[in-house]
């Protein structure tokens, strides 16, 4: 019987060891963590439970069958994140460098089927040369399996890719369709076609780094959500994500205790908005002062910095918050920042995050590239989203609120439920030289009179109250107050219910 | 009594002003220009009076339009602050023909002090020892090398018109004295509409001592102890106390004896501040004397009890001193720090923007002024005092137009060590966000041994932090105690995200008591212990540390206490672990647990890209001037660019020798921290 035991520790030692001392050490050498320390630093410590430990590939060609390593190139299992279930995948570099095998991937098909049938979230951590050639088809076959439960599972349970290494080719498309890419620093790539690929197709020569890695993309394609100086800050910062999600779509977000009063006044924010209104100023200390604690889980940070995207807690509870960024490019909505806010909305709305909206928009961005590149259906994507949405929503408008992005900025007319505005807002089609230029168009010449005009013109419509006066803001609040104003508005609203017309799906112009 | 006064000025000195009128029963109306809509001053005052755009020249500064306020406001005296207008004999002679009040000496006095060359003669005549210097005024740049050469380097160049450090240079060969004449003309003319400069001999190893005077138009002057103002930089002061901790009784009564006399030989009625320097040898040179309240008045206060605005407004209203030298006594140690909106990391330039976080530490009541009623304000009554003369609220701006000082922070005690250890605690709590500013720098004065044992000159800040200054490398003793506290915090926050909603119940994270705390590139490792009023924490060689305080997670502010002595410390998030600022350090501190820390150790140390081969735009300024172009070759210190921001006209130099290959910015160029002015090989 203890042979028995002993023999069984013994395996468990071997398939710890993945692919073996020599190549954990050139892991390490080359700043990365193992898939084993990655798992350690990702969950409660001691709470990883393995599944599949001892499976093996089946492949026989290529002599294959000589090297069967328990495990085959990828840790699997479910923990626990502060006390709540995860379930995890972490692909091994040691082993086969991570490649996918038709058994791979049946073990991340195990835990995909796992986790949304218990409702739990799903954690891929991506370290992987790609497909395993070996296998052929088998291995293409694996990566669709794995699709279609990505598939499936959105909108299900939060579904997060953590690449920490190579990931290639069609190894692309699983991260691609999960709610939250993050990448490391310098130590990660993806792409779909390699820098050799590329040199061969296009003559461009370019390299890794600057084909695909983390800097490319969370500034250029915003294909990541946000990159990390190692494993460790990677892991402790998805970490941070766990806490802020729900587990599932059936479940309300998270709760914790905190140590902020709601009613907390924020008399600073008096004076945020400057006098001039082509001065611009940082959304974001609204963002920190309004939140729990001052603490922002920002999403796409460097990525279409005109609207700023990201998770709060008021009152213990996760808020999602979409706020226009004066600071850059006045805070305009454009192809780039409506995608990413849209993204964002539909994410929160799936899982039963309320939206906080925080506006000072002056309108969409004019000129070809933007209406070339389809902005009339990138700016749609916003509108659609808030429009679909049914948690609650509070929007404060604290500056400008102009035209057609008006009504895209979760406004009255989509349904929000409180639609605040500080006595700053200008809630107008346009800005008053724009109006009063094409309402008085026979003044033109006259500088004085278009003058007086734009004078009138500010003084009846560059404030809130003529749409306070329709009911569009339902109040206009003090902006020291509105911590208070808005904990109040969501605590009134967590037993908000809508229903829909039933439909297969709707079809969002994407 | 008068009814009404206007205060001239703006910022903390306004305030300050303020403050007092109100305490006297006097009303008080503010004036502003543009930048000041919002600002303090105006929230403060009864009344305010708008006087034009933001530039002083076009508001503060411009004789009509303040009088026309004071027409319009119909007070019947003014308290011209410091600055501005406060040492300007035209404006004392319009109002003296408007029938007005001025809080300050007359006009007479103003003249023959307020020109630096006048004053000194004067000086000369009432026996007061001087400094050997050029009286005259001087044409060009030529001239001024030609005289620097007469007295001898090294010599001082300055603004006959100046004061504050603005216009003032110190020379050590030709091109500095010819450099240094261009720059200080250039800014007298900004600053004071007085471009006239003057060069003497700069004295070595000196103390700057001064001493206060106060005179009535009675014929009574009596001196008020000295303020010892050696820490300065750039002979802009920075640091001051009193008294001094250099003076015996009997330099202290000469001084203050040959400061009477002087401002009696020009007939001073007001308070006014005799500057010397001071040698080794407790030889006292007279500098200069100053017509108005001096910026670090409060010392003074604090250790006399006197209310010297109060007395400045009664000797405008003609009234006899109440006090009499021997009334005078000096109780105490009282110390000031400026706060400056200067960025110490960046070589101490201007820093401007919007206050997004501004708490000063809770003022305290104590000493001579609690004692004889003269404390403004309603603070609590303690056994050491902290005063905060400010001029800005959280929210508020750091506009460009003005002095970048935004606060005087005081602390008193029964003796200097004590006055020292309530500065240090008083700066850990201040907490100011948003823009740059020295909290650091002089947070590490207070620490240093030089400072704490007395012994400085007007040359500290240069010998001590001869390449500026780039935080405090902490000792381990204090390192341990930060160690300690944020383990104990770093618990409490773990504790918290353990309790979670939707936990597996019965598989809940248990949080450990081992951590591994990381800082400043040292490792601890500590067992924490926790019970109800506080948490044990215990180093791997035995030492125990107890740690107590309210600190929850989120809050920016912990006021610990770490062994039975208190630590005040600034919090900021990282990720794993805390941004700590305290006593001038500023360190990233991680606190994990032995697996973290293990994993964390294989983690490569990452450096940052390489700047060396730029010349970086230090802070937001406009380019006035470009002394190089592409192709030329650049020695060691020569100068490349000059930035001007805040008035100040910041001549940027090469750090090595090398070739300038690319030069991105032009003159007239505003340019943002951190552009690239040029690049180099």
């Amino acid at each position: 019987m203890k042979d028995i035991l002993t023999e069984l520790e013994q395996r468990r030692e071997t398939a710890r060891l993945g692919g073996g001392q020599a190549r954990i050490e050139a892991q390490h050498g080359r700043g990365k963590l193992t898939a084993r320390e990655r798992i350690d630093l990702l969950l409660d410590e001691g709470s990883f439970e393995e599944f599949d430990m001892f499976v093996a590939h089946r492949c026989t060609d290529f002599g294959m069958e000589k090297q069967r390593p328990a495990g085959d190139g990828v840790v699997t299992g479910w923990g626990t994140i502060n006390g709540r279930l995860v379930y995890v995948f972490s692909q091994d570099f040691t082993v086969f460098g991570g490649s996918l095998s038709e058994t791979h991937a049946q073990k991340i098909c195990k835990i995909q089927d796992m986790a949304v049938q218990n409702g739990a979230p799903v954690i891929g951590i991506n370290d992987s040369g790609g497909a395993r050639i070996q296998e052929g088809v088998a291995s293409l076959a694996g990566y669709a399996e794995v699709f279609q439960r990505n598939i499936e599972a959105s909108g299900v349970i939060p579904q997060i890719s953590v690449i920490m290494g190579p990931c290639a080719g069609g190894a692309v498309y699983s991260p691609a369709m999960t709610d939250f890419i993050f990448m490391v620093k310098e130590t990660s790539y993806m792409f779909v076609t390699g820098p050799d690929v590329v040199k061969t197709v296009t003559n461009e020569v370019v390299t890794a780094e600057e084909l695909g890695g983390a800097s490319t993309h969370t500034r250029k394609s915003s294909v990541a959500d946000a990159a990390f100086e190692n494993d460790v800050e990677a892991l402790a910062e998805v970490r941070r994500l766990v806490d802020f999600l729900p587990a599932n779509n059936r479940e309300k977000p998270p709760v914790r205790p905190f140590f902020d009063a709601p009613d907390r006044l924020e008399m600073s924010l008096d004076t945020l908005v400057p006098a001039n209104p082509n001065t611009p100023y940082d959304m974001k200390e609204l963002i920190h002062k309004t939140a729990d604690e001052g603490d922002f889980y920002e999403i796409q940070e460097d990525f279409a910095k005109n609207i700023i995207t990201g998770f709060i807690r008021l009152e213990g509870r996760t808020v999602g918050v979409v706020a226009n960024q004066p600071m850059v490019l006045a805070g305009c909505l454009d192809i780039d920042s409506s995608r990413k806010a849209a993204r964002f909305v539909r994410f929160c709305d799936a899982f039963e995050i309320p939206l906080l909206t925080l506006v000072d928009v002056p309108g969409f961005l004019p000129g070809t590239s933007q209406e070339y590149g389809g902005v009339i259906k990138h700016g749609a994507k916003l509108l659609f989203a808030y429009g679909e949405a049914t948690v609650p929503m509070v929007t404060v408008i604290t500056r400008k609120a102009y035209g057609g992005a008006y009504d895209v900025m979760a406004s009255k007319h989509l349904r929000s439920d409180f639609n605040y505005a500080w006595p700053t807002a200008e809630v107008a089609v346009m800005g008053a030289k724009g109006a009063t230029e094409i309402i008085h168009r026979k003044d033109l010449g006259d500088a004085e009179k278009i003058a007086q005009h734009t004078a009138d013109y500010e003084d009846r419509f560059a404030n809130p109250f003529v749409a306070a006066e329709r009911g569009f803001i339902d109040e206009v609040i003090m902006p020291h107050s509105t911590r208070k104003r808005v904990a109040r508005a969501f605590a009134s609203l967590r037993n908000k219910k809508v229903q829909m017309p039933w439909k297969k799906h709707d079809n969002i112009p994407l | 009594m008068f009814d009404k006064i206007l205060i001239a000025n703006r910022g903390e000195i306004a305030c300050r002003v303020i403050k007092t009128a109100r305490k006297m029963g006097i009303g008080t109306v503010a004036i502003y220009s543009d930048a000041d809509a919002q600002a303090l001053h105006v929230q403060m005052a009864d009344e305010a009076i708008h006087i034009g755009p933001p530039p002083a020249n076009q508001s503060y500064i411009v004789i009509e339009k303040v009088m026309e306020a004071i027409k319009a406001s119909g007070v019947q005296a003014v308290h011209p602050g410091y600055g501005f207008l406060s040492e300007n004999s035209k404006f004392a002679e319009a109002l003296a023909a408007e029938g007005v009040a001025f809080v300050g000496p007359p006009v007479g006095a103003i003249e023959k002090m307020g020109d630096k060359i006048t004053s000194k003669k004067i000086a000369q005549e009432a026996g007061v020892s001087t400094v050997p210097g050029y009286m005259g005024l001087i044409e060009d740049a030529d001239e001024a090398v030609k005289i620097s050469n007469e007295i001898g380097y090294p010599v001082m160049i300055k603004a006959s018109a100046g004061g504050g450090g603005k216009g003032m240079r110190i020379a050590w060969n030709d091109d500095e004295a010819r450099e240094g004449f261009q720059s200080s003309k250039n800014e007298a003319a900004s600053s004071f509409g007085d471009d006239r400069i003057f060069i003497e001999k700069f004295v070595t190893q000196p103390r700057h001592i001064e001493i206060q005077v106060l005179c009535d138009s009675h014929g009574n002057g009596i001196y008020l102890g000295e303020r010892e103002c050696s820490i300065q930089r750039r002979n802009q002061k920075v640091v001051e106390e009193a008294p001094s901790p250099f003076l015996d009784e009997a330099t202290r009564k000469a001084m203050g004896e040959q400061a009477v006399a002087l401002a009696q030989a020009v007939d001073y009625a007001s308070a006014g501040t005799v500057e010397f320097i001071v040698d080794g040898d407790k030889n006292f040179y007279f500098l200069e004397m100053n017509t108005r309240l001096q910026v670090e008045h409060p010392v003074t206060e604090l250790i006399t009890g006197v209310d010297l605005v109060e007395q400045m407004i009664r000797v405008a209203n003609g009234e006899k001193l109440s006090i009499a030298q021997s009334d005078v006594t000096l109780t105490g140690w009282a110390i000031e720090n400026r706060l400056y909106a200067e960025d110490p990391y960046r070589g101490f330039l201007p820093s401007i923007g919007r206050l997004t976080r501004y708490r000063p530490p809770m003022e305290v009541a104590a000493g001579p002024m609690q004692d004889a009623g003269t404390w403004h304000g309603d603070a609590p009554v303690g056994t050491t005092a902290v005063r905060n003369d400010t001029g800005v609220y959280e929210g508020g701006e750091i506009s460009m137009y003005y002095d970048p000082m935004i606060a005087k922070l005081c602390t008193w005690g029964p003796d200097r060590a004590t006055a020292i250890e309530a500065m240090r605690v008083a700066l850990d709590s201040f907490e100011v966000e948003g823009i740059g500013h020295n909290l650091p720098f002089v947070a590490a004065v207070m620490d240093h041994p030089k400072f704490v044992s007395g012994d400085m000159t007007t040359a500290f800040i240069e010998e001590e932090y001869p390449d500026g200054f780039q935080g405090v490398d902490l000792g381990d003793d204090a390192l341990r105690r930060i160690a300690a506290a944020t383990a104990a915090m770093h618990r409490v926050a773990e504790i918290r995200r353990a309790r979670v909603s939707g936990r597996m119940d019965n598989h809940e994270r248990k949080v450990g008591s081992d951590w591994d705390v990381t800082l400043q590139g040292q490792s601890f490792n500590v067992v924490t212990s926790a019970d109800r009023e506080g948490t044990t924490v215990t180093f791997a060689d035995g030492e125990a540390l107890r740690v107590t305080g309210d600190w929850t997670p989120g809050d920016q502010l912990a006021e610990m206490s770490v062994g039975d002595a208190p630590l005040v410390m600034k919090v900021g998030k990282i990720s794993g672990g805390f941004r700590i600022r305290s006593r001038g350090a500023d360190v990233r501190v991680h606190v994990r647990t032995p697996r973290q820390a293990e994993l964390a150790r294989l983690m490569p140390e990452k450096v940052g890209p390489d700047t060396s081969k730029m010349l970086l735009c230090p802070m937001p300024g406009l380019v006035v001037n470009l002394a190089v172009t592409e192709g030329d070759e650049v020695q060691e210190g020569q100068a490349l660019c000059t930035i001007e921001a805040m008035k100040m006209e910041n001549i940027l130099r090469a750090e090595k020798k090398g070739t300038v290959t690319k030069i991105n910015a032009a003159t007239g160029d505003s340019l943002a921290v951190d552009d690239v002015i040029m690049e180099f090989e």
